[in-house]
């Protein structure tokens, strides 16, 4: 594995020497109790848990309501940074959108070789359903989560693009909201670039793709699956700050032509559902007819204009991870620019030469299902067993098609408070982003994940991820 | 609001009702059996009658006395009515109704939660009584507080104050139900000391000895018990105070939403009908069956709301 001196770490060099974005915060920790600062450690655990702040693990047993660790040392990103990695995720996002209209429409890029024809029509991502269909404003990805790693001072990759209901956005509220009431001093002193326009900016973002048929001030509504989904309480937390209601399927039903909700007075309409269920799940008449999760017609009232569905049914087929190896020829050829974020390099495991180098190579790579996420089912090579490794063998050989391979990156650390101090662990970053025909909004920071433990390289919560309030420094 | 909502808000705030008179009747239950061992296990099987749980206990336990009758009351999760049970329905209605909720109110309700899991983990050993029971009381109390404090008086706030008000005058009417035989004038023991601690058991399952005894100047009878609990509307868990507030409440849906339903009438037939009453009239007629049909007039009720507002469908 990669040698100590090969990781970045965003906060110290060297012993005891702060990086710059990190000066202020270093000279005040210098100065701080270390026992009071593990106080605050348990306090925030304690805000967090009357908060409610929880998530449910699938598969253990009830009352497996946990919470997701906050470490309290925050991640720092400088504004020059800032502005360079926002430039970048606005460009891919950009380039997204324009990808998703196009593959659903002519498929210029298809025509042009850019893009196997393979790779779209045999996708499940892909929907037959969302071919001409033209969502209101054109826009595709009105909320995208897209994962940032960094190797080193100018290194940041795009690791995933997520694009169809990426999650967390209320743990970076929260984390924030916990930090000002723990250190408002700090807050005194570093001027940090604010968050808390998330809620106002993503209703706003919403509202202004109206359907056609929405006459009035715009009704917006969050979908659930109901309070055992995992994020419930993100969906509820997004439906209460916005002022918007938040629904299940069962609240819903298709009247002439509209979808409206039952209320204490009847019938009323909905202009713009926030889903956040799964494309499979939505509509049981169009799609998974097992689902109890959507609306039975909704996609039949969406295609004729009657609903804004936010993200747009079929937005899979550009996070897709097949897809993701793509990316920098579909941002040139959409944007007319090179990539400003890299992608990571990718082995399709569908291609005869990658899968031999893949298979030669399974100790030392990250091997991912094409459709997977949430950090299941996948193989980190050096940290795998040997016996790990031979079962892996056999499941990609089976079905190489579902699988791609990527370098293990050495991901930078940023330091957690440990009973001994601080002690760097890895880091990756989730920023959040609106996309309205007014434009394109990122909230300075997003959601910083940490794998707490030592020298491990999985940050996902349901794998013992943590998480980060992240600074952007006003400059 | 959805209809959804609406009923998440109703049943979240029956469900603490339920918490907190649970806890209150345990606490007369207690206090009877400490000062008259004789009759306790008629006391504490009362409990459970009042509770309306006698068949589910009956399948877990023998005998009625503090230790079965506490554990099945607070924590036992078979029951669906005990504590433990209702105050994780009540935070589980909370999340549904997340957005309807001040931070306040849901902070409370989950706080509420965490605190009594914590302290019904394990059985309530009988010197940590009183404590546990204060517990749940006041843990009940500080939702109500930042439900009082923080709310906005709208139609939210009457769906919230509905329930809590058909679930007070189910529980009362149970409460004197279970307990009607010893307010008849006809008992044998009319004055005896056994009398007076069962009228008193009642005013404390109710927390009114003290209110009663200083409106009455410390004259305890039966039919002033009875006239106290049904009919008098200072008394914030008579079921005449319940059924003035039923009546406000479902007028203010009426007034806001532009229209009246037949809950209207009904919650209004109800309440004519205690005001018509003298408590002399109630006993010619029948203490246990006015209350009979006094119960099931309220669970009529109930049901009427829950179609009228659209809770599931």
């Amino acid at each position: 594995m990669d040698s100590a001196k090969s990781i970045f770490d965003e906060m110290l060099v060297g012993e005891n020497e702060a990086r710059s974005p990190y000066s202020d915060y270093h000279g005040w920790f210098l100065e701080e109790d270390a026992a009071r600062l593990n106080r605050k450690s348990k306090e925030a655990e304690t805000f967090f848990r009357r908060t409610g702040i929880t998530f449910n693990v699938y598969g253990q047993e009830e009352a497996a309501e946990r919470l997701i660790p906050f470490d309290i040392v925050p991640r720092i990103i400088s504004g020059r940074e800032w502005a360079r990695l926002s430039r970048g995720i606005e460009q891919r996002v950009r380039a997204i959108n324009s990808f998703l209209y196009d593959i659903y429409h002519r498929q210029e890029i298809i025509r042009a070789g850019r893009v196997p024809v393979e790779l779209i029509a045999q996708n499940e991502a892909f929907l037959d359903k969302m071919i001409g269909v033209a969502p209101p404003g054109n826009i595709y990805t009105h909320i995208v989560g897209t994962d940032i790693v960094r190797t080193g001072e100018d290194q940041f990759y795009v690791l995933e693009d997520n694009a169809r209901t990426p999650s967390g956005v209320s743990y970076m509220l929260e984390n924030r909201e916990t930090m000002l009431q723990m250190f408002p001093e700090l807050f005194s002193k570093i001027r940090v670039q604010p968050v808390s326009d998330y809620p106002k900016n993503l209703r706003r973002s919403l509202s202004a793709c109206v359907p056609d048929k929405c006459d009035g001030k715009p009704v917006v509504a969050v979908l659930t699956p109901g309070i055992h989904n995992s994020a419930y309480f993100e969906h509820a937390f997004l439906a209460d700050q916005m002022g918007a209601e938040l629904v299940e399927g069962h609240d819903l039903r298709v009247i002439d032509g509209r979808i409206a909700m039952r209320t204490t007075r009847g019938y009323t309409p909905i202009d713009v559902i926030y889903r956040r269920i799964d494309d499979d799940f939505l509509d049981p008449l169009n799609f998974n007819p097992q689902s109890l999760l959507g609306v039975p017609g909704i996609m039949d009232v969406y295609r004729a204009g009657g609903i804004t569905i936010a993200n747009a049914p079929g937005t899979g087929i550009a996070d897709d991870k097949a897809i993701y190896s793509y990316m920098p020829d579909i941002v040139e050829f959409y944007t007319g620019e090179t990539a400003i974020l890299k992608n990571v390099p990718t082995w399709r495991c569908s291609d005869d030469d990658s899968l031999t180098y893949v298979l030669e190579h399974l100790d030392e790579l990250v091997v991912k299902e094409v459709h997977g996420s949430g950090g299941y089912g996948m193989l980190v090579g050096p940290a795998a067993s040997k016996r790990e490794i031979a079962a892996f063998r056999e499941k990609l050989k089976a079905k190489p098609g579902n699988y791609i391979a990527q370098p293990t990156l050495s991901l930078s650390t940023v330091p957690i408070l440990t009973k001994k101090g601080l002690a760097p662990r890895h880091v990756d970053l989730r920023p959040f982003v609106l996309v309205s025909p007014n434009g394109i909004n990122i909230t300075p920071g997003g959601l910083t994940r940490v794998a707490l433990k030592k020298g491990s390289l999985v940050v996902n919560s349901s794998q013992g991820g943590g998480t980060k309030d992240t600074w952007v420094l006003e400059e | 609001m959805l209809g959804k909502t609406a009923g998440g808000l109703y049943w979240m705030f029956r469900y603490l009702e339920r918490s907190e008179n649970n806890a209150r009747l345990v606490d007369a239950g207690f206090r009877i059996a400490l000062t008259r061992s004789a009759a306790a296990e008629d006391e504490w099987m009362s409990v459970i009658q009042t509770a309306g749980v006698q068949e589910g206990f009956l399948e877990r336990h023998d005998q009625a006395d503090a230790s079965t009758v506490t554990d099945y009351m607070l924590r036992d999760k078979t029951n669906s009515s005990s504590v433990l049970s209702v105050v994780e329905a009540a935070r589980n209605n909370a999340r549904l109704v997340r957005t309807a909720l001040t931070r306040e109110v849901w902070e409370a309700t989950n706080e509420c939660w965490l605190a009594l899991k914590d302290v019904l983990a394990r059985p309530v050993r009988e010197r940590d009584l009183p404590e546990t029971l204060g517990t749940i009381r006041q843990q009940s109390a500080l939702v109500r507080a930042a439900l009082h404090g923080t709310m906005l008086r709208n139609d939210i706030y009457d769906f919230a104050r509905i329930g809590t008000f058909i679930e007070r005058a189910d529980n009362t009417a149970r409460i004197l139900d279970v307990k009607y035989y010893v307010l008849l004038p006809s008992v044998m023991h009319v004055g005896s000391s056994l009398d007076n601690v069962q009228w008193e058991t009642i005013l404390r399952s109710v927390s009114a000895q003290r209110a009663y005894r200083w409106l009455n100047a410390g004259d305890i009878n039966p039919k002033g018990i009875a006239e106290f609990l049904i009919r008098d509307r200072r008394l914030p868990r008579s079921l005449a105070f319940c059924y003035t507030k039923l009546v406000d409440n479902l007028g203010y849906l009426a007034d806001d939403y532009g229209h009246r339903l037949p809950c209207h009438d009904l919650s209004e037939e109800v309440l004519a009908k205690l005001r018509g009453h003298t408590i002399d009239t109630i006993f010619d007629q029948g203490l246990h069956q006015f209350l009979e049909e006094f119960l099931s007039a309220n669970n009529r009720l109930g049901r009427q709301i829950e179609q009228d507002y659209r809770f599931y469908g």
